[in-house]
């Protein structure tokens, strides 16, 4: 497939955006069990916009995918059937909550409105953030599959599909999280950072097994089934047209195999590699800034990551446009 | 239920693409029009068509086999580029199982050609929507048409008649007994997506010649075997006793 | 967006359908235009039409784009003073100026000498009028686009059979079983053979393609055989042979109906050696063969009067008459011919396997023989013996350009015929059929003129300028036996030359040769591209001077509608209409679209008003005509005669009261007569509410066997088709190519051939058909140059005229040279990669695409996807001429030097046609480094006044609003 930069950008941008909304509600529920020191208000308050903002940055380039951005409401409509309408459903949703999450906490809003069991007080906060972490673990699946759903698409028809795309918001949005601790100059940066490393471990765990497995998978169909001509030597030699179609524009990269490996090792590197180093680093060295330099070349990783999770979309439809003459 | 479809036959395809500009002429000032062409007169013209004519060889030199294939939108009956459209914009006809794009509801994410096997739909880089093949919805239902002429374009244009009109669904109609008889089949079959278009495959003839067919009774070399000339000279008759 | 099923077509805007003919190719199918508010809303086939059925192609489609291409010309233009020929800058001159200057200039010419004046046009379906008025105007310097197109095969046929494939005849594949198609490619007789072809697939009918390439019809051959390119002869001849052999030849209809059994002198040391011996009978002469000839009787065993009730004669044998002649039929002359053409010896020469060509023959004869088909219709033969039934031998052919663009075409074709002869198929179903006005005598009775006394000042030329000659003395020649046409047409050069040599014009007008020109006025002829060989140095041609600085070729005038390469070169521009936008008339007089079931022809007329200030050339001719007072244009006081040429196509009469006109249908005061009779004043109504065609179909009686059917051949004569009504007997043996030989070895009693040319007449001038390699090939060093290289039309752009064309060019935006993969591997060189391809006069830089659909010996290109930058209304970045290649460039006009001339053309000795499948070359890859574009490259031609703006970025066409919107100028 031909990367699109803005689902590349959104996917990615909303990806940390909801990650550091669980960071956020993560750390609020450590406290709330005095596993970790309480924070600020603020703290929420600010993580909260931060999120909203990346999530509305996400929204944004994701218009740019679009030829007519002004009906884009109609695109709410098909939720029975279609991950992309259920995306556009989830994203407002997980959006509205951040905000009231965010709102709650700016505004004080904490007081407990009843205690469980004598130890757990649950206020507005609680209950949002928990309905919050239901709406973004939902988006995270409907972004997902909205790839993963594609039974033609063999490269992205995988539950790791979704484990990537979830593993890797997490770890973005928890290395966030742990620069926005960084330079807030409280105490939870090695927190996030670790389950970030962890997050990052996972996503890891998940893109060497895609990788793996779309190195070695065979399409379900070849030349033979995709024209019904069944013969060991089938080859294209005019695709019908000679200036180009939509149909090789959308669906080829038309990138070498040098670039793609290029962009393979950096990825890996740029988001698994580095950052959990710089990570390691900024624990032993107790820096500020080198977290925050995790995040931004994770993310920048990310954006190589996701470009070439496009290229490694081989489409059926391919098999067709082969060859002009 | 009425499925309309087209059958190829590719056993008579000589891959003139009659069918590609006839559809195009159609259809850019009819319902689905336009389909705008970029560059029309410059470097790497592209344009949009419903339907284009492939060429394919199979088989090494001499025993190479030349096929032409034209593909449009094969109107599956499960299609899978409609479920996945987030606006409706993408529908199958309940009357005829006509797979269409309503343009005033597509806001151009292109996810229905993402979901779709056979790289039949085609996006308007000018009007930004996505566009297909409509098998010529509004020739096929235009009553005001005679019933000879309510065929899609291509479908009257072609010079083979190596394209098939009609309902798969009614076992009596012309598509449906060349799909049985003549081994008509579906494209990608192995998704399920139950394309209605089907193709017909190349078929030989063949003759057997015996070697004792060759010469018969009444060959005319025998006409010509010498004459029966009397003799010059002497012979046995005059000299033996 | 509204439900699809409540609208209707007919309700948006201002609907109007009309009938027509298509030109966008020469098929002419018809068609019906639908209008809304006055542009062309679609075109579709004409489902009443007999040729196509309704059936359209993918050009037939397109003719939107082709009406508001922006490579149209609208306005006459005159070269700016002092800017140099070829530089394309134009000024915008009144057609009233345009006629003055054109006026002036050529009745000089006429006065002094009218064959000064050459008028040369490619493929214009109007050579009943340009021909006309060639004569008219006294010049012999005219001729069609046929001397490079086909004309191997109109010759090689009507000298054999009286008959030829497309306009003239073609398979009847309706009753066929086993169809031949060998050098086809997916062009000719366009969309009737395709949609004869897959109905008779569809019927289990066996098609066997013989041809170095496999694509288009040859695709769904049921097999494919490939050969190489020029040696189809070699191929044909050993079929022949096996037939020979194996007795699988129809004994009667080669006695009956060919001169197969007619006895032959066979004593090379008489002057009558090679001639039919014809016993003393006063015959009327005439074009046709007289009754007089011999066959030998097997009873009597002596010699007796052809078609002598009862008699049996002998094909085989060698006799000697009361007289003493030494005498063989002519059958028997094929026989020791074919002898040596063993199936082994073809097998070396062609690369098919002796065991396939053997096959091959066994199909053909066992399937003529066995299954043979009996009409139940009686006709009578021209001996007066009635037949209750039609026989049909079912096997069909057809051949176009493989067999006809090499120089030894004429044989080769002649061979075909032969074999299509012995399986007794001609006009018989299953088989070969005629289309009217054929059959005519063999050759056809026009002749050309016979001494340069023909051409005289301000008077017409004596002789049609394009004939047929049965003899020397029919040669177009002066005293020296040296030509008098530009072209040299009918010189000892290229004797049968019949369709005239365009392809060599330039070339002989630029050196002089035979003599120097005036004008030159070419229509719709793109003879500084796609129209000629050698282009890259005919464009220099155009632009050569004298030492005075004068143009070699001074005055170069070209009627065309679109901005060809040509049209740069012009001196003066003629916008001419396009057929969407004028009458025409398909006419009898000289390509009919006629069926096999009785004569057709057909009409154009306007569908939309002309653009700009174009004018149908035909108009431009009438005026001219009407301007210089050419007798068939203007009345006895001098005045003009007609008012346009709607009036002159109903008007005009072949000769005053003959009552054959352009015309056939509807003619008589009141329309009720056809073929003959008076202008009838309503004569293009009654076509328009008829479709635009006119079809007579015969009685079935008529309708086969027409060579010999007296029904058919007095119907024929009474309708003025022909002149006698006397049997067409086939040419198996070819008395007329004899008397040319005969010529050369000085047996002659008339006119003989120049020295240098003697040994080429002799060789060439077989009365039987032989093998020769191509000349060219012969010439060159085949080892430096090994393979072979063709061109092919796509179906989608069939006869090349739509790289204009916004949608036919995305499906052909440039070419590529198809090379087998074993033949690049050879030459160190990969699929797509840019390549050379060099002759030994030029080379090409192409880009390459494996195809294992080639023969390994050939090469090949789709032709004229390649154009010249800036030219047809593309942008000079255009793919066309960036990466599309035009092969013309390294195909020679000319031979190298040899024995018979310094400057032959590279045509067929016989006819004169081009030899464009000769060419042999190289190919090696380009040098790392080398620019990514084709060479040679021309500086891009510049738009001329007139043309549309230049497009922008987008185009989206909808009937009713494209104009104003894309800026069209009405």
């Amino acid at each position: 497939m031909h990367p699109a930069f803005s689902v590349i950008f959104l996917t990615t941008l909303i990806g940390v955006g909801q990650g550091l909304f669980l960071a956020l509600y993560t750390g609020q529920l450590y406290a709330l069990a005095n596993l970790l020191p309480a924070q600020s208000s603020d703290f929420y308050a600010v993580g909260s916009m931060v999120s909203l903002i990346l999530l509305f940055a996400g929204l944004i380039a994701s218009f740019f995918h679009l030829g007519h951005p002004e009906r884009a409401w109609r695109a709410a409509t098909q939720w029975r059937t279609s991950w992309l309408s259920r995306e556009v459903l989830a994203l407002p949703a997980a959006m509205g909550l951040i905000f009231l999450y965010g709102t709650v906490h700016f505004f004080d809003l904490t007081k407990p409105l009843f205690v469980i069991s004598g130890t757990l007080p649950v206020d507005f906060s609680l209950i949002i953030g928990g309905l919050g972490t239901l709406a973004v673990f939902g988006l995270f699946l409907c972004t997902a599959m909205i790839y993963a759903s594609l039974r033609f698409i063999k490269a992205w028809y995988s539950p790791l599909t979704v484990a990537n795309f979830l593993f890797l918001g997490i770890a973005s949005g928890f290395m966030l999280a742990s620069a926005f601790s960084a330079y807030q100059g409280n105490s939870l940066v090695s927190f996030y950072g670790t389950w970030a490393v962890i997050a990052t471990l996972f996503g890891l765990l998940a893109r060497v097994a895609t990788l793996y497995r779309n190195g070695r998978f065979r399409c379900k169909v070849d030349l033979k089934s995709a024209v019904g001509v069944h013969h060991s030597q089938l080859e294209q030699k005019a695709q019908g047209f000679m200036g180009g179609s939509f149909n090789t524009r959308e669906f080829f990269h038309g990138k070498s195999e040098g670039l793609l490996r290029l962009v393979r090792y950096l990825f890996l590197l740029m988001v698994f590699v580095v950052p959990v180093i710089l990570i390691l680093l900024a624990y032993a060295l107790e820096s500020e800034t080198l977290p925050l330099l995790a995040f931004g070349i994770q993310y920048l990783g990310l954006i190589l990551e996701r470009y070439h999770f496009f290229t490694e979309a081989q489409h059926p439809q391919n098999l067709y446009y082969q060859s002009m003459a | 239920m009425t499925q309309l479809a087209l059958v190829i036959d590719l056993n008579v395809c000589v891959g003139c693409h009659a069918c590609v500009t006839s559809c195009k002429e159609w259809n850019t000032s009819g319902w689905a029009g336009p389909m705008t062409d970029q560059r029309p007169y410059d470097a790497d013209p592209t344009g949009v068509f419903f339907n284009r004519v492939q060429t394919y060889e199979a088989g090494v030199f001499p025993n190479t086999e030349t096929y032409h294939f034209p593909k449009s939108c094969l109107h599956c009956e499960d299609p899978p580029c409609v479920p996945v459209c987030p606006t409706g914009a993408s529908y199958k006809r309940e009357d005829n199982g006509v797979v269409l794009v309503d343009y005033d509801k597509c806001i151009g994410c292109k996810y229905c050609s993402w979901a779709c096997p056979y790289g039949v739909r085609e996006f308007d880089e000018q009007q930004k929507v996505m566009k297909k093949c409509t098998l010529c919805i509004d020739r096929i239902t235009d009553m005001s048409l005679p019933e000879s002429e309510r065929k899609p374009a291509c479908v009257l244009a072609c010079p083979t008649r190596a394209r098939i009109y009609g309902d798969i669904h009614d076992p009596d109609s012309e598509v449906s007994v060349a799909i049985r008889e003549q081994g008509g089949y579906a494209l990608q079959p192995e998704w399920g997506t139950e394309p209605s278009n089907h193709y017909l495959p190349r078929r030989k003839t063949r003759i057997q010649i015996h070697e004792d067919e060759l010469v018969r009774v009444d060959n005319p070399l025998k006409k010509e075997a010498l004459p029966t000339l009397p003799a010059a000279g002497e012979t046995l008759d005059d000299v033996a006793w | 967006m509204q439900d699809p099923t409540s609208r209707s077509d007919s309700d948006q805007g201002r609907v109007e359908v009309k009938e027509t003919t298509c030109y966008m190719c020469a098929c002419r199918c018809g068609i019906r235009v639908t209008l809304r508010d006055g542009e062309i809303r679609h075109i579709e086939g004409n489902p009443d039409h007999p040729l196509n059925k309704g059936a359209i192609c993918a050009k037939g489609s397109s003719g939107i784009m082709k009406q508001y291409s922006p490579a149209r010309l609208t306005k006459p233009l005159l070269r700016k003073q002092g800017a140099e020929r070829g530089s394309s800058e134009f000024e915008e001159i009144s057609w009233e100026r345009a006629f003055e200057l054109i006026e002036g200039r050529l009745s000089k010419i006429r006065a002094e000498d009218p064959k000064k004046f050459a008028l040369f046009t490619g493929r214009d379906q109007m050579q009943a009028l340009t021909g006309m008025f060639a004569k008219q105007f006294g010049t012999p310097n005219y001729a069609a686009h046929g001397g490079f197109c086909s004309v191997n095969m109109a010759a090689g046929m009507i000298y054999t059979i009286g008959g030829s494939f497309w306009e003239f005849g073609g398979p009847d594949l309706d009753r066929a079983k086993l169809f031949i198609m060998i050098g086809t490619a997916e062009d000719h007789h366009s969309n009737p053979l395709k949609i004869a072809l897959a109905d008779f697939k569809r019927r289990g009918g066996r098609f066997i393609s013989i041809n170095p390439i496999r694509t288009g019809y040859s695709a769904i051959a049921d097999e494919w055989v490939p050969i190489k390119p020029g040696t189809d002869g070699a191929l044909i001849m050993a079929i022949t042979h096996e037939l020979i052999k194996q007795g699988l030849y129809d004994r009667d209809f080669l006695i009956k109906y060919t001169n197969s059994a007619e006895l032959v002198v066979d004593d090379p040391s008489r002057d009558d050696h090679g001639l039919f011996r014809r016993f003393e009978m006063h015959i009327e002469e005439g074009c046709f063969d007289p009754e007089n000839k011999l066959w030998w009787d097997i009873d009597l065993d002596r010699e007796i009067s052809t078609h002598t009730p009862g008699v049996d004669p002998r094909l085989m044998g060698a006799f000697k008459l009361e007289d003493g002649t030494p005498v063989k039929p002519a059958f028997q002359l094929l026989k020791d011919r074919v002898e040596e053409y063993t199936p082994e010896w073809a097998a070396h020469i062609t690369g098919i396997p002796a065991d396939t060509i053997r096959r091959l023959a066994h199909e053909m004869g066992v399937v003529a023989r066995d299954q043979k088909i009996e009409l139940p219709i009686q006709w009578t033969d021209t001996w007066g013996n009635d037949h209750d039934s039609v026989i049909g031998n079912p096997v069909a052919f057809h051949a176009m350009r493989g067999l006809a663009a090499h120089s030894n075409g004429f044989q080769s074709i002649r061979a075909l015929s032969i074999l299509m002869t012995l399986l007794g198929t001609i006009d018989r179903p299953g088989g070969f059929r005629h289309k009217a006005p054929f059959p005519r005598p063999i050759p056809p009775c026009p002749k050309p003129p016979n001494s340069p006394e023909a051409v005289q000042p301000n008077t017409p030329l004596d002789g049609m300028p394009l004939g047929w000659p049965s003899k020397p003395d029919d040669l177009f020649v002066d005293e020296d036996g040296e030509a008098v046409r530009l072209d040299k047409a009918f010189s000892w050069e290229y004797p049968l030359s019949v369709h005239g040599l365009m392809h060599n014009v330039i070339t002989n007008a630029w050196r002089g040769d035979p003599y120097k020109i005036d004008t030159l006025l070419l229509f719709m002829a793109n003879m500084a591209w796609n129209s000629s060989m050698n282009t890259e140095n005919v464009r220099k041609m155009l632009t050569d001077k004298d030492e005075d600085g004068e143009y070699k070729i001074p005055f170069l005038i070209v009627a065309d509608a679109f901005q060809s390469e040509t049209v740069a070169f012009a001196d003066l521009v003629l916008p001419d209409t396009t057929y969407l936008e004028r009458h025409d008339a398909m006419s009898m007089l000289d390509r009919p679209i006629s069926e096999f079931d009785g004569p057709v022809d057909s009409v154009r007329i306007p569908v939309v008003p002309p653009r700009g200030d174009c004018k149908p050339f035909q108009e431009v001719l009438i005026e001219l005509g009407s301007r210089l007072g050419l007798p068939a244009f203007v009345k006895e006081d001098g005045s003009r005669k007609f008012r346009d040429y709607p009036d002159f196509v109903v008007n005009y009469e072949t000769s005053p009261g003959s009552g054959i006109g352009f015309l056939a249908g509807w003619r008589g005061k009141g329309g009720e007569k056809f073929l003959k009779g008076d202008p009838n004043p309503r004569q293009w109504e009654m076509y328009k509410e008829n479709g635009c065609f006119y079809h007579y179909e015969l009685p079935k009686s008529y309708q086969y066997m027409r060579n010999w059917n007296r029904g058919y051949l007095e119907w024929a004569r009474a309708h003025s088709m022909i002149r006698y009504a006397e049997p067409i007997t086939i040419h198996l043996y070819s008395e007329v190519l004899q008397r040319f030989r005969l010529a050369a070895q000085g047996k002659w009693p008339g006119r003989i051939p120049p020295q240098r040319l003697r040994k080429r007449v002799e060789e060439n001038f077989d009365p039987l058909p032989f093998y020769s390699a191509p000349l060219e090939h012969k010439l060159v060093d085949t080892h430096t140059y090994p393979l072979n290289a063709l061109t092919q039309r796509p179906m989608a752009m069939y006869h090349s005229w739509d790289s204009q064309n916004a949608w036919l060019r995305q499906i052909h935006t440039h070419n590529y040279l198809f090379v087998n993969p074993r033949t690049a591997e050879a030459s160190g060189f990969g699929d797509g990669d840019w390549i050379w391809i060099e002759s030994p006069i030029n080379k090409v830089r192409c880009m390459a695409r494996f195809s294992e659909a080639v023969e390994p010996g050939t090469v090949w290109t789709w032709n004229a996807i390649g154009k010249a930058a800036g030219s047809w209304g593309l942008s000079p970045k255009a793919n066309e001429s960036q990466k599309g290649f035009l092969l013309n460039h390294v195909i020679s006009e000319e031979l190298p030097p040899c024995e018979a001339g310094d400057h032959m053309s590279n045509s067929d000795p016989v006819t004169g046609q081009a030899a464009w499948f000769d060419v042999r070359v190289r190919i090696y890859p380009a040098e790392a480094g080398e620019p990514e574009v084709t060479s040679p490259q021309f500086k891009p031609q510049k738009r001329v006044p007139g043309q549309d703006p230049k497009r922008g970025k987008w185009q989206a066409f909808v009937a009713g609003a494209f104009r104003k919107k894309a800026k069209i100028q009405e």
